[in-house]
């Protein structure tokens, strides 16, 4: 479980998070929307320990990262999954190496073994006979699944996905994020995914946190979400005109 | 930055693997280059002196013993480390730059790995070891270009540019070659990995990123090769 409270961050005195409080529980997929320029990315990487949050806490499982020390953040970064928006794939390396990667560095497994658990993750995210194959020579929906694959592959107990189907097509981003529920149920995983896909707020959001200058400025479930008087979500949800359409249906049915 | 780079490796058989990748991309791969410059400015240092040496008292000899000077003090030294700042810095800048634009940086940090000491020093130590072969090789390149010049111009004989290459032979000017190289080459791959490293934006700014990292690695080693000349020759 992570919990964040009162959790400040800014830069060249520009303050960019305002105080968010919430949680995320194991098994669930969690989500944090809003606009661009909302603060989502700063969210993401404070959690992850890329940003030093100026104010407040956020506690891994009652462990406080701020107060770590450098052998207990050491092994708090091997408990960590993330799939960055661009899957961040190492380019010069194939499919399997920047898959092992995170084994051969932080393991002394024998070669066979690391073998093994790679391709068990890639059958896992659908990837099989890509192994030799370069991050190049692999679609976007592809990239994403080795990104899943590497972020996965030392067990984590938590997954990190920064807009994990942004430029996918909406077929392969309904895929993507599946597999993602998939595993944080199946791995009993705590997941915190940046988005600001409406359809994956309605596929994988069990619990969704909306920022919005900063603060937080709404959170639910995807059924509350379009339940919600809340202006700032209201104005958000109901910017696409699918959704519009949707709304204008429901509001004639319950009249 | 130095500091996080010169830390121990993580993990001794990968770091090994890296260290061995980079001699081949800044080293070997460098070879081809370095060859051919230093044999064609061989022959034209050593065509040059000869054509400027009209007075007939002075001996032939001279032509083999400036061009084993200039190539040994300066041309090996000196201008094929601002050859290869040009060609290996542009490489350390743009892969590292685009390492942090496509966030492969911040994949390596959040996996607890130092990046600076993962990416930087296999570069660093991969220079500071090869580059004096590198240079050694430039050195007898160039002179061996300066008698093949001689020999098919016919502007002066083998035999006599030999002897001048022996003549008033001192190792220190090697050492001073080495210690020239081994400080060049920490010059060459640390400034490209620093403007490489804290990059910011996309792929415009790596381009820009490495055409100043070239530009202040190739400033970097003219002002330092003064100051070693001093130091160390007078």
């Amino acid at each position: 479980m992570i919990e964040v409270e009162g959790l400040h961050k800014g830069f060249n005195g520009v303050e960019v998070l305002k105080g968010i409080t919430t949680s995320f529980h194991p098994g669930k997929t969690s989500l944090i929307i809003g606009q661009s320029g909302s603060g989502k990315t700063v969210f993401l990487k404070s959690l992850i320990g890329l940003h030093t949050p100026e104010k407040g806490t956020i506690s891994f499982d009652g462990r406080k990262s701020t107060e770590f020390t450098d052998d207990e953040r050491r092994q708090w970064r091997r408990e960590i999954g993330m799939v960055f928006q661009g899957s961040a794939l190492f380019d010069s390396q194939t499919v399997e190496e920047n898959v092992m990667f995170p084994l051969k560095m932080f393991t002394n497994k024998p070669m066979e073994e690391m073998l093994d658990r790679v391709n068990s993750v890639l059958n896992r995210v659908n990837l099989e006979n890509s192994n030799t194959k370069l991050p190049a020579e692999l679609s976007g929906g592809m990239q994403k699944r080795v990104a899943i694959a590497r972020a996965i592959v030392m067990n984590p107990k938590y997954l990190f996905c920064d807009e994990p189907n942004s430029g996918l097509d909406p077929k392969t981003a309904i895929v993507i994020d599946n597999l993602i529920k998939e595993i944080t149920e199946e791995y009993k995983i705590t997941t915190v995914i940046n988005t600001h896909d409406m359809n994956s707020v309605m596929e994988i959001g069990e619990k969704i946190v909306f920022l919005e200058f900063g603060k937080k400025a709404w959170e639910g479930t995807k059924d509350d979400i379009f339940k919600t008087d809340n202006e700032a979500v209201v104005n958000f949800v109901y910017s696409s005109n699918l959704f519009k359409k949707i709304r204008v249906a429901q509001n004639k049915e319950s009249n | 930055m130095l500091g996080q780079v010169f830390t121990k490796p993580q993990k001794g058989r990968f770091f090994y693997g890296s260290l061995m990748r980079e001699i081949d991309q800044v080293g070997i791969k460098s070879l081809g280059i370095i060859a051919f410059i230093s044999f064609f400015i061989g022959g034209v240092i050593a065509l040059q002196t000869a054509l400027n040496l009209e007075n007939p008292l002075l001996p032939d000899t001279l032509i083999g013993f400036a061009t084993k000077r200039s190539i040994i003090l300066e041309f090996a030294p000196t201008f094929c480390s601002i050859i290869l700042a040009g060609k290996v810095g542009s490489y350390i800048t743009s892969s590292i730059g685009t390492m942090r634009v496509t966030e492969q940086i911040d994949a390596l940090e959040v996996m607890g790995i130092n990046s600076l000491n993962h990416l930087v020093l296999p570069k660093i130590l991969a220079a500071i070891f090869f580059y004096p072969f590198l240079i050694a090789l430039a050195m007898f390149l160039g002179i061996l270009g300066g008698w093949v010049a001689g020999v098919l111009s016919g502007l002066f004989i083998g035999t006599e540019y030999i002897q001048g290459i022996q003549m008033n032979f001192k190792p220190f000017l090697l050492v001073y070659a080495i210690i020239k190289t081994i400080v060049f080459a920490f010059i060459i791959t640390t400034v490209p990995s620093y403007h490489g490293y804290y990059v910011k934006g996309g792929s415009i700014a790596v381009g820009k990123a490495s055409t100043s990292s070239v530009v202040w690695t190739i400033v970097l080693i003219v002002v330092t090769n003064y100051f070693l000349t001093q130091m160390l020759l007078t």
